[in-house]
């Protein structure tokens, strides 16, 4: 392995990998952990697709060194599922059909449970506003914008 | 490219003032990054400011409240106490970008930046900010309008390093607010904003800053609009003048987001509406 060697948790699990500095954390975990997931649609924090949470913290994978991930939690879309059980967000997304090429959907589930981790029960305008940093050529938002409202009621009757 | 993530501010000015070649620090990285990856910048030497305890907190003393320039846009949100005080500084670094630029970007990112549109920079200016600079030999306190002297221009010297934001303290009956247009209602850069903070005393208005974005090389303080309400119960009138003021000192662009004499007459309206809300929230009636 070449480059800086970088230990991290991502979703729970402890990951080790090596990148070069200048590589930023979006291409350190497509390539170099595998999570493809993490999707590039423009590289420059416009759209969205590569969000990830770093400590808790959602954030632009794109826009992270992936040398700035030693040390921290890292969770991306792949952390969403328990086993074989899909998340209520992702049980939704499909329920709705909240998506067709699917290209921008792991970075919509990952911010929408950013979302919903801090507010349980969020108004339309709140969900178009937590999402606004993510963009979709496909489905024009408003099923997005319904499944979320689905899986917070689902997730709000888990409880 | 080296990448360093010294523990103190003087380590990372140092580090920054001995390379040779193009070093940056990294705050939320939102500006930088992108200047890497669209080949704008090629750094040699990155310095990480993060992992620096006296840039990460928020903290309230007798003398005022000193943010840490590494504080990102949602530590900001969540700080309960900071909004209350400065809600107008607050609302300003929340409008840069979506939640995940949030995550990552620093009100100090946004001023070193020098972009004449920086939405925390007025709200800055405008609340009597100062800036914490700490270079390789000294530290120096400047008002914020000194930093930005151009668009992506600054005039902080090579390893010279913004440690902090320091807010003046809040007494009496006092309020700000800061207001942006976009033809959007999110992720968009100001066509025009502005900035307004003052204080009250008996009903008039006793002390008064404004200022605006986005019309000019810089962010610009406009005294003679803050003169055009200082006195006053924030009248019509007194708020025309104030309008006129503005508008008399805008220098603004035409490009596709808004033309010159668009630019110069929102720049009142906007200036207006800020001193309302300010106004308002000061207890002002
Ligand atoms: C999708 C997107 C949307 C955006 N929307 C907006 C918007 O609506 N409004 C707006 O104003 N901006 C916007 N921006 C620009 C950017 O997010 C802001 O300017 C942000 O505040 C920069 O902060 P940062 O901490 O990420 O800076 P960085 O990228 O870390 O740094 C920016 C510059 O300042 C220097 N610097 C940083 N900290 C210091 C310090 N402590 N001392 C000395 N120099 C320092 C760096 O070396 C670099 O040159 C947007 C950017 C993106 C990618
Ligand atoms: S790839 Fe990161 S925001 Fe588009
Ligand atoms: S489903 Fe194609 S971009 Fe959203």
């Amino acid at each position: 392995m070449t480059g800086t060697l970088v230990n991290t948790t991502v979703n729970g699990d402890a990951v080790q990998f090596a990148c070069p500095t200048d590589e930023s954390l979006m291409d350190s975990l497509r390539d170099r952990v595998g999570l493809t997931g993490v999707k590039e649609g423009c590289g420059t924090g416009d759209c969205g697709a590569c969000s990830i949470t770093l400590d808790g913290e959602l954030v632009c994978s794109c826009l992270v060194l992936g040398v700035e991930a030693n040390g921290r939690n890292i969770g991306t879309v792949e952390g969403l599922a328990d086993g074989d059980k899909l998340h209520p967000l992702q049980e939704q997304f499909i329920n709705h059909a909240a998506l067709q090429c699917g290209i921008c959907t792991p970075g919509f589930l990952v911010a929408a449970k950013a979302l919903l981790d801090k507010n349980k029960n969020p108004t339309e305008e709140e969900i178009r506003y937590a999402l606004a940093g993510n963009l979709c050529r496909c489905t024009g938002y408003d099923k997005i914008v319904r499944a979320v409202q689905a899986a917070s009621k689902d997730l709000r009757k888990k409880k | 490219m080296r990448y360093e993530a010294p523990t103190t501010t003087q380590e990372a000015a140092n580090l920054i003032a001995r390379e040779k070649g193009e070093a940056f620090v990294l705050a939320g990285g939102t500006d930088l990054l992108v200047r890497m990856k669209t080949g704008l910048s090629d750094p040699t030497l990155v310095v990480d400011i993060k992992h620096i305890p006296a840039m990460q907190d928020v903290k309230t003393t007798d003398s005022g409240t000193k943010i840490g320039a590494a504080v990102s846009g949602s530590r900001l949100n969540a700080n309960k106490k900071l909004k209350k005080a400065w809600p107008g500084i607050v609302e300003a670094a929340n409008l840069i970008g979506s939640d995940q630029i949030q995550g990552r970007a620093t009100m100090v990112g946004n001023l070193c930046n020098a972009s004449p549109a920086a939405d925390s920079v007025p709200a800055m200016i405008a609340a009597g900010a100062k800036a914490v600079v700490v270079g390789p030999k000294k530290r120096r306190t400047v008002p914020v309008e000194k930093i930005a002297t151009g668009p992506g221009k600054t005039s902080l010297a090579k390893g010279e390093i913004v440690e902090s934001i320091n807010l003046p303290k809040r007494t009496g009956k006092a309020g700000d607010a800061y207001l942006r247009f976009i033809p959007r209602t999110e992720m968009d850069i100001a066509v025009v904003s502005a900035g307004v903070n003052l204080t009250l005393e008996r009903g008039l208005v006793k002390t008064a800053r404004v200022c605006l974005g986005a019309v000019g090389p810089t962010a610009v303080l406009v005294q003679k609009a803050a003169k055009a309400i200082i006195g006053s119960k924030l009248d019509e009138e007194s708020l025309d003048k104030m309008a006129e003021a503005c508008s008399a000192a805008c220098t603004p662009i035409s490009d596709k987001r808004g033309t010159v004499e668009y630019r110069t007459k929102v720049a009142g309206v906007l200036a207006k509406r800020a001193a309302k809300i300010a106004f308002k929230r000061a207890g002002g009636k």
